[in-house]
């Protein structure tokens, strides 16, 4: 009847609209389809020129912890003086993984992001990150020497972020039911393990660099330097490992609330974890503790990042500005638990120690932490006779090995 | 009644009734005692039983915003739904056309189809017809999701009621020159309010408890009672709250269903 | 008859003098909102969703790649994990919809032949209730239930068994209690319609009940029982929050399609996995038309 064929005219109308609109021709992927870290090209995008007048609201996505406004501990809180200071109303997202972190920013919904390294290369090469004009927030200059213009912030000279700080991903346990106190990372590998059923790991396919972590000081064989440059040789030991992982976990977290929810009613007893979460587990009364293993671990070295298409530009660059300044970042990296990327916030800490314990100007410790990066065809330890494994093979091997 | 039914028969029916009863609410009531337990990450049995979550959950913005927001977002899609619904019913019982079988089907098919699939569909088809005119996912996005699963409801209950109602008043308040509109707000619509009043309060329902659709609407501002609870399902600070909640609206329901009850007078439209 | 005398023919009188004459036009004006709603948008979105399938991601931007090709679904089809998660994924589905069945059952039937109307009422009240209890709070209070310190295992701890925990087992219990009133109030409707006559019939001409149970209420149940299972099997079917709640480590077909669309940014292979639940159940709701279960709902 002619009245379902108007409709179905309409609906093809609707496919060809979505199938030609949308932007993709400006993104800058180049030719293959993945950009070496630093040897790419992303699209110009002009910084800004300078920080006008807040626009009444900020909407950011960060880590866990980062912006406290209190509902979690009423002494915890940098977000309110924020608010009352700049008059920008601060929305966070809190975001479980850096993956959730880019298809965030991809929805074009929000101003900051807080980014580890693996996911800040690709925010720069999709084009969903304006470069940051270091000039407009006057607390960069007490950054670190050693977190500016690192490779993951800083492409061809221009800097990307502001660096927030850095930590490393720990081992936690409950204490009355693990013993004695395990100091490698074997205790969550062990396939004949006495707490199976009861382990967690990290619900995102960057885990694999932890098993990869754990296959360098195990297995000197394979020859892995760089847990992020895995060869497919590699690649497939570290995937073994994690399957035969699979049988002994007990559940796998993205959610920090869950892991801790899990660890206090005994659910999960040892696992992956941030020292943030051993912080509020104690504080929930659950008789946890957290370690950095033997092996060494990966972590994270943050960077705040604004977006390419921020609808409240001026507020984000205030809450860049603020995060970094002494006493708030001595504040932020005292509740996350770790190092401090502006080097006056150390006399600011609470815990005069703070800085000493969380190595924040030990440049020779990070050695050991291996800060997540985005795992590319051209490997990232400068082999050239092989290809490594990207990280869409990471993604579709993380299904694979939850099964 | 049922002489027919052997006692033992009938006996067994009884227990299966309320064994199935006791099922359905022994969740229920653990998340009510559970509002009440002074163990934030509710151990059982608890321990300790106290009424300060269900006075800090009074002063909780979050969730009164939450509930504001659920509250507009079910009404404006009961509305769309209302209005969708019953033109498609008439349209399906007083007319024959082309294509008429197919749109049982076709109305049944986003709350047919799992909720995640018709959520990713429509986040897509947002954000590529309305985001150039500038139309950000919000309030107004989920309120079209969530029409376009409620319609189904009031479709059902109008397209029942409608059967039974029969063309005969119509014909006959038209013989006496009322136009169609006229017929329509004086003769129809007073017959048809008690099942939309009903097919109503269950597409508030569905709606007010939706989540995943919801998901992929809502977009960065909009907070509806579910996210909220999402959001705050393990806080450890807010699962208690999460449980008055609930538990509050769990003792609360009970009214408007007892009166959808009394209205539809006709205990088996869904 | 004497002829009605002429109302003054205002605008909207006109208008529905002119809806009134042509049904053809009445009929196109009640529709176009619905189909235009239905078809242009949900089935048009639907269609650019499947549209999308074909496409792919450029995983280092997370850009999505307009070219056509079919490398979603070839690996879809040739990967292992992905059937045995699809297949996983149905399972679960059928064997919530049994539990249900089972259940729901012998409840709508003492609800609509053994209650008087009066406590007719009363239970469907008792069954809707529940469903306005968010469905993340019945689903973390089983978490709560299932947990190592919860109640399931308090209760069977002195026979010496230990509850499930978590995993695919609580995710069929937990399931299975969301969705058994959407069950229990078709199977209560289309009981209701079945005449007690028939029943004292069956009885008199000396059939057991569970002969009269087999030839005469289940065939007149049984459209309700498909129009149930439709409900709990496609609620069932793309579920993940219920997985992600008490599934412990495991994850359904829903959980691959929502972790590629937010953590994996891939919307293309989302929407091919997506495909795999879509057409499961066109093919159900197309094998079930012809029961009729669709007027039961």
């Amino acid at each position: 009847m002619r009245s379902m064929r108007i409709a179905l005219t309409a609906v093809a109308a609707v496919v060809l609209v979505a199938g030609c609109g949308g932007e993709d021709s400006g993104s800058a992927s180049p030719a293959g389809g993945g950009g070496a870290a630093g040897g790419f090209n992303p699209p110009n995008i002009p910084a800004a020129q300078s920080v006008g007048q807040g626009e009444g609201q900020v909407n950011l996505v960060a880590w866990a912890g980062y912006a406290e406004d209190g509902s979690n501990d009423k002494s915890v809180d940098w977000v309110t003086p924020f608010e009352k200071q700049t008059g920008c109303k601060v929305n966070t997202k809190v975001a479980g993984t850096s993956d959730e972190m880019v298809s965030l920013m991809k929805t074009g919904q929000y101003d900051a992001v807080s980014a580890s390294g693996d996911a800040s290369l690709r925010l720069i090469a999709g084009g969903d990150v304006a470069p940051v004009n270091t000039s407009l927030v006057p607390n960069y200059a007490d950054v670190f020497p050693g977190l500016k213009n690192k490779p993951w912030n800083t492409i061809n000279g221009k800097s990307y972020g502001i660096p927030h700080g850095r930590g490393a991903n720990l081992l936690m346990w409950r204490t009355d039911k693990v013993k004695p106190a395990p100091d490698s990372w074997g205790v969550v590998f062990d396939a004949n393990s006495p707490y199976k059923g009861k382990v967690t790991a990290y619900d995102s396919p960057i885990y694999i660099a932890d098993a990869a972590l754990y296959l360098m000081a195990t297995q000197p064989a394979l020859g892995i330097k760089n847990p992020y440059a895995l060869d497919q040789k590699q690649f497939d030991a570290a995937v073994s490992l994690l399957k035969q992982q699979k049988t002994i976990v007990g559940e796998y977290w993205s959610d920090y609330t869950k892991e801790i929810q899990a660890f206090k009613s005994g659910d999960s007893v040892v696992g992956t974890t941030w020292q943030v979460i051993a912080n509020l587990a104690q504080g929930e009364k659950a008789p946890v503790e957290a370690t950095l293993p033997k092996e060494g671990a990966t972590g994270w070295s943050d960077t705040w990042m604004v977006a390419a298409k921020a609808q409240h530009p001026n507020c984000a660059y205030k809450w860049l500005d603020w995060i970094v300044s002494p006493k708030v970042n001595a504040q932020v990296a005292e509740w996350f638990g770790e190092a401090p990327s502006n080097s006056k916030a150390c006399q600011e800490t609470s815990d005069k120690k703070h800085c000493e314990t969380f190595h924040a100007a030990d440049e020779p410790y990070w050695t050991k932490v291996h800060y997540w990066n985005t795992p590319i065809a051209q490997c990232l330890d400068g082999r050239k006779d092989v290809t490594c494994v990207d990280y869409s093979k990471w993604t579709q091997a993380w299904t694979s090995i939850k099964g | 009644m049922n002489t027919s039914l052997s006692r033992g028969t009938k006996i067994a029916l009884w227990v299966a009734l309320a064994l199935g009863f006791a099922v359905i609410y022994a969740p229920l009531l653990v998340v009510l005692v559970n509002s009440f337990n002074a163990d934030r990450a509710f151990g059982w049995p608890p321990s300790r039983l106290t009424g300060q979550w269900w006075a800090a959950s009074w002063d909780n913005a979050g969730v009164r915003s939450a509930l504001w927001t659920s509250v507009k977002a079910g009404l404006g899609a009961t509305a769309v739904a209302m209005v969708l619904g019953t033109m498609a019913a008439f349209a399906v019982q007083r007319y024959r056309f082309f294509g008429r079988d197919t749109i049982s089907l076709l109305v049944i098919l986003p709350i047919a189809l799992p909720g995640i699939v018709t959520g990713i569909a429509l986040n897509n088809a947002f954000r590529t017809v309305l985001a150039p005119f500038g139309i950000e996912l919000g309030l107004f996005t989920v309120v079209v999701g969530h029409a376009t699963f409620c319609v189904v409801v009031i479709y059902n209950n109008v397209l029942a009621r409608l059967r039974r109602l029969g063309t005969g008043v119509e014909e006959a308040s038209a013989d006496l020159g009322a136009d169609t509109f006229q017929t329509f707000r004086y003769v129809t619509f007073p017959l048809l309010r008690s099942a939309l009043l009903a097919g109503g309060l269950l597409a508030f329902a569905l709606s007010f408890d939706e989540i995943i659709v919801t998901t992929f609407t809502a977009g960065a501002g909009v907070q509806t009672l579910p996210i909220w609870i999402f959001n705050n399902l393990f806080r450890p600070n807010q699962a208690p709250v999460v449980n008055v909640v609930a538990a509050a609206l769990i003792v609360l329901s009970v009214v408007p269903i007892y009166l959808a009850q009394r209205i539809s007078g006709d205990a088996r439209t869904i | 008859m004497t002829k009605a005398p002429s109302l003054p023919g205002g605008p909207v009188r006109r208008l529905a003098g002119l809806l009134h004459r042509r049904p053809g036009l009445r009929l196109s004006v009640l529709l176009s909102a619905p189909l235009l709603w239905l078809i242009v948008a949900y089935l048009g979105a639907l269609a650019a969703l499947l549209l999308s399938a074909f496409w792919t991601t450029n995983v280092f931007t997370g850009d999505v790649v307009k070219q056509f090709n079919t490398e979603n679904f070839r690996a879809l089809l040739t990967e292992e994990v992905y059937r045995r998660i699809a297949l996983r994924s149905i399972g679960v589905a059928a064997l919530v919809t049994i539990v249900d069945a089972v259940i729901a059952f012998p409840v709508a039937f003492c609800m609509a032949k053994l209650a008087s109307p009066r406590a007719q009422r009363w239970l469907v009240i008792g069954i809707l209730t529940p469903l306005w209890a968010s469905y993340l709070v019945k689903a973390y209070a089983w978490r709560v239930m299932l947990s190592g310190s919860g109640l399931l295992n308090w209760a069977v701890e002195p026979f010496g068994l230990s509850g499930p925990g978590y995993g695919l087992t609580a995710v069929v219990i937990t399931l299975a209690y969301l969705w058994l009133p959407y069950m229990i109030l078709p199977i209560y409707a289309g009981l209701e319609r079945l005449p007690n006559s028939l029943l004292d019939a069956s009885a008199d001409l000396g059939a057991s009940a569970f002969r009269t149970f087999r030839t005469v209420i289940w065939p007149v149940a049984f459209p309700a029982v498909v129009a149930g299972s439709i409900f709990t099997f496609s609620l069932s079917l793309g579920d993940f929050i219920s997985v992600k709640i008490v599934g412990g480590a495991g994850q359904l077909i829903g959980n691959v399609v929502y972790d590629n669309i937010g953590a994996a940014n891939n919307l293309p292979f989302a929407a091919a996995v997506a495909t795999v639940p879509v057409a499961v159940m066109m093919i159900y709701l197309v094998a079930v038309r012809r029961t009729g279960a669709l007027e039961n709902l």
